[in-house]
């Protein structure tokens, strides 16, 4: 087992108390974390982040609180360890409260210190104690898991026949300690942007006649969620297809599914599933089907343009498709196929696009 | 305008003719929009507007500090009655018929004179719109200066006549010195907000801080602005009008009305600049005979007048018939009613230089207060003022507005898109225009016309309440660069220190060096405690450097007095070591800016939070403003 406290102590606050003592200005230095600043790793076909690194001195206010902040949740987590507990993203940012200076100016501060934590040890949050909110994604379709639960029994759980309609509720940790994959019937992962979309294919049965997996990604999916995809995907051996609505944030769902997130790049080759498919609505399809739309608002040209500039989006295919929404200035969301009615999405979209993908015939 | 009972009546009473009085009381009951009584909560608004405006002016002729109330009763949920009692100098009983019951009584056409009441076009129209909507009387109650007894009227107005009917009148014991009272029973509706009677009320309490005024909702909550200001203003002086300031019906009736037998002295005595030399030139461009009788002058007579007017060289009208509110009014006014949001700057009130727009002078006046809880997210507000009355309808066609809108505000840390339009930010601009002759967009004198030469004045006075701002801002600005420094070295150096080696389980380095890397310098900081109005402060003078400092610092209140020495010799202070010294000043509203300190005997390069002193800035100069009080 990792010594945490101890990777923390190397990693950060030894350096910082070095520099004091040799009469400098306390600075951390750590990845930058933007946009401009991730790269492909061809190992492992995911972005990560690259050389380019910022640096938090003391010299200004942002500085020393930033690292003053970091000592305070390196204390934390010594403690929690030490008491063998674990708190939440949340709990941490209200226990903040009392740290005085040190003290957070919101939960969205914490959560990225937690991340730069996780940069600066090359540890996961789950090493630290530190765990999200509940999410809630799903997982419906054959496909068993063991899940560990709190007596510590391995509980068997078929994703079809022992839950209910709304599926397989996913942990916060999927590692194999809390969850084994033992086995699936099914041949591909159809991961769904919306709740609205996921009930209906498991309405219309489209796991049975598809013979796929179907995993609600509740918008921007959480790290286990994406986990989760990426085990089922290597240990399981399913191709994932992502099925999202047609707009830019879609496309940032999928790319986060696919490439790895910006703000978790540290962790890409844990996360990502390099090879998954998108097909959610594409520029195209709004063409093709004449699906219902709305006009993009300022945000979405925003984002749309800010696509072009990501280096995860620098295929023909990406281009093609942000420059076409861009010129036609609609949008249009996954239960927009509803036009032609409810079964339209699961006897004709899907296994046309699927067809295409060769996982069906 | 009525109720200003001293007015210099004509001797022999020209009155208009019949038909003319007709019309006017027709025409406004067919046409009450555009005298402003366009809907049931403006008529309510109109109502209180007249009556005040001619209560403040009654009591500024007078130099009677006002004490008003303003009561709105619900009488049922249509039918409001409205009642303003004031404490000026009363009507006298034999005028009350014409002052209340006339429409256009008054009209002051002769006589070039900065007044609120020039602005509508009554108490008679309100008195005339409650008797059209309820058929109800005006009781007007009335007791002049040194009389025993007071009267009360019950008055309608005969709309064919143009003209005051009484219907009762009683003599009273009235248990004031002075005053009078009016009251409307109006349809009409009460409601809160950006054009309603309060706002009216505040904005008024903002131009005549002398004024204390009370105010009645209809729910009987009790607004009471207090006077702030002891002092009744100096009344405006009244002045002949200016041959170039006058429409051609304002002259025929000047000549319709004159008493002059002959032309020529028609034009010495009823214009200003107007000697019998200039007379004598106007008359022989104009054409016309000295002798001609002023009343049988024809409308092309007045016409070959008016080009003589523009032809002979006449000198600019004289500027002391105005009467601005003056750097203390605004000051005062503007804190006694925006204090209690807080703000954190009150700018120093402009008066610009009087100015002439078509042979009428007038006047711009400016004061921002900016910051404290005046929201942050909402358009600023701009307070409309035209001799001392606030204007609350129509902002958007006004000139003040558009002249805000077209300075780039953005500077100033506001929001403004492309530095045009309505800036957001925590920001009250108020801006007065007085004058005798004010050109408005419409008859309802809600808006400033455009006019080059106000609008150019208007944004002078801008300009320069925004520089003060601007050097309020860059102060704070400096301040808290300097707070922040402060808070790095005293607070978060040493709690990383701290934590680090407590975590960590060895000895706490010295962070001096540190220190001295980040603020090589001597910082001055203060702290204070203001109570009953009086800030108790604290001075501490820290060296970062790395060697001895000793230096003299003299501190400047922005406000107040000061209590203790001028200057303060620190003696050498050695590396993080710090010094300190207090003293207190007196006589500071709830607000303190803080103190500016300046030194002398450092480098200036050592020190922050104080500035050198200027060189020519003669210690004298200070002993001066200590002995002073």
């Amino acid at each position: 087992m990792t010594d945490v406290p101890e990777v923390l102590r190397q990693k950060l606050l030894q350096n910082v108390y070095r520099i004091l003592s040799e009469g400098e200005i306390p600075f951390v230095t750590l990845p930058s974390r933007n946009k401009d600043n991730i790269v492909l790793d061809e190992k492992y076909m995911v972005w990560k982040y690259g050389d380019n690194t910022v640096t938090r001195s003391a010299k200004t206010i942002e500085g020393a609180q930033y690292i003053l902040k970091s000592l305070y949740v390196s204390e934390f987590i010594e403690e929690m360890l030490k008491s063998r507990k674990t708190s939440t993203l949340r709990e941490m940012y209200y226990i903040s409260e009392g740290w005085g200076p040190g003290k957070f100016g919101s939960q969205d501060e914490s959560d990225m210190q937690a991340e730069d934590l996780e940069v600066i040890t090359a540890l996961l949050r789950e090493d630290f104690g530190l765990r999200p909110e509940e999410n809630g994604a799903s997982v419906f379709g054959d496909v068993t898991f063991e899940e560990r639960n709190r007596k510590g029994e391995f509980k068997k759980i078929n994703c079809k026949d022992d839950v209910g309609d709304g599926g397989y509720t996913i942990p916060y940790s999927v590692e194999s300690d809390k969850l084994k994959l033992k086995s699936t019937g099914a041949t591909f992962i159809l991961a769904i942007e919306t709740g609205g979309m996921f009930d209906r294919l498991v309405e219309n049965r489209f796991d049975e006649k598809f013979n796929g997996v179907l995993v609600h990604l509740k918008g921007q999916p959480a790290r286990s969620t994406r986990r989760l995809l990426k085990r089922m995907n290597e240990e399981l051996n399913l191709p994932v297809y992502v099925f999202t609505d047609g707009d830019p944030w879609s496309f940032r769902i999928f790319a986060s599914v696919a490439y790895g997130a910006i703000k978790t790049a540290h962790i890409s080759d844990y996360l990502a599933v390099p090879t998954a498919e998108y097909i959610g609505i594409t520029a195209s399809d709004i063409l093709t089907y004449d699906l219902p739309t709305d006009v993009l608002s300022d945000k979405d040209v925003q984002a749309l343009n800010a696509e072009l500039k990501d280096p995860r989006f620098q295929t023909e295919f990406w281009k093609g498709e942000i420059d076409t929404m861009l010129k036609i200035n609609k949008k249009a969301e996954q239960q927009a196929l509803a036009k032609y009615g409810l079964d339209y999405v699961t006897d004709k979209y899907l296994p046309d696009k699927l067809v295409a993908g060769g996982d069906i015939d | 305008m009525p109720f200003t009972i001293d007015l210099p009546m004509p001797k022999k009473p020209a009155e208009l003719s019949r038909n003319r009085e007709i019309s006017i009381s027709e025409f406004f009951e067919k046409n009450r929009h555009i005298l402003g009584f366009d809907s049931p909560t403006k008529a309510l608004f109109m109502t209180v507007k007249e009556a005040l405006d001619n209560s403040v002016d009654a009591c500024e002729e007078h130099s009677i500090l006002p004490e008003i109330v303003v009561t709105i009763e619900r009488i049922s949920p249509e039918e409001f009655t409205v009642t303003i009692l004031d404490n000026g100098p009363g009507v006298p009983p034999l005028e009350v018929q014409s002052v209340f019951g006339k429409l256009l009584y008054g009209s002051r056409f002769h006589a070039m004179r900065q007044s609120r009441g020039q602005q509508g076009i009554g108490i008679t129209a309100a008195i005339l719109y409650g008797q059209i909507t309820t058929g109800k009387h005006a009781i007007i109650k009335t007791k002049g200066t040194g009389d025993e007894v007071a009267f009360m009227f019950e008055l309608s107005i005969d709309i064919s006549k143009n003209e005051g009917v009484i219907h009762e009148r009683k003599p009273f014991i009235w248990d004031r010195e002075h005053g009078t009272s009016v009251s409307v029973t109006l349809k009409a509706k009460y409601q809160t907000g950006r054009q309603s009677v309060f706002e009216y009320l505040r904005e008024t309490a903002v131009a005549n801080p002398h004024m204390d005024l009370k105010f009645v909702d209809p729910d009987g909550k009790i607004y009471h602005f207090s006077r702030s200001v002891n002092t009744p203003p100096v009344p405006s002086v009244p002045a002949k009008p200016h041959p170039l300031g006058l429409e051609l019906g304002e002259i025929q009736q000047m000549a319709a009305l004159s008493q002059e037998r002959d032309l020529a002295h028609f034009l010495t005595s009823s214009f200003n600049r107007v000697s019998t030399n200039v007379a004598n030139e106007i008359l022989e461009k104009s054409g016309l005979s000295k002798d001609l009788e002023p009343a049988s002058l024809s409308t092309s007579n007045i016409k070959s007048l008016m080009s003589a007017f523009r032809e002979v060289k006449l000198m600019p009208p004289p500027v002391d018939c105005l009467s601005p509110l003056g750097p203390e009014f605004i000051r005062k006014g503007l804190r006694n009613v925006y204090e209690n949001q807080h703000p954190s700057f009150y700018s120093r009130p402009v008066l610009r230089p009087p100015s002439v727009y078509n042979g009428n002078p007038f006047q711009i006046e400016a004061g921002i207060v900016y910051g404290g809880d005046i929201p942050a997210d909402e358009p600023v507000k701009i307070i409309r003022f035209v001799n001392k009355v606030p204007l609350l309808f129509q902002q958007g066609a006004c000139a003040i507005t558009r002249t805000v809108s077209e300075l780039d505000w953005r500077q100033f840390g506001l929001d403004q898109k492309q530095g045009t339009g309505i800036p957001y930010g925590p920001m009250i601009i108020m801006v007065h225009v007085c004058g005798t002759k004010i050109p408005y967009t419409s008859e309802s004198k809600e808006a400033i016309a455009d006019v080059d030469v106000i609008t150019t004045e208007i944004t002078s006075a801008l300009r320069n309440v925004s520089r003060d701002l601007r050097r309020f801002l860059n102060k704070r600005e400096k301040r808290n660069q300097i707070n922040e420094k402060f808070k790095l070295i005293r607070e978060l150096l040493p709690s990383i220190s701290g934590k680090v080696s407590s975590v960590l389980g060895l000895p706490e380095p010295p962070i001096d060096p540190v220190i001295s890397k980040i603020a090589n310098v001597v910082f001055v900081t203060e702290e204070f405690e203001i109570k009953d109005n009086t800030a108790s402060v604290k001075c501490t003078i820290f060296n970062y450097t790395r060697q001895s400092r000793s230096l003299v610092i003299y501190p400047n209140p922005p406000a107040g007095d000061m209590d203790g020495p001028q200057s303060y010799e620190t003696g050498p202070i050695e590396t993080s070591q710090s010094f300190s010294f207090t003293f207190s000043v007196s006589g500071i509203s709830k607000n303190y800016d803080g103190t500016d300190y300046y030194f002398t005997g450092i480098d200036p390069v050592h020190v922050q939070g104080a500035e050198p002193l200027p060189a020519d800035w003669g210690i004298g100069a200070i002993t001066v403003e200590e002995v002073k009080e």
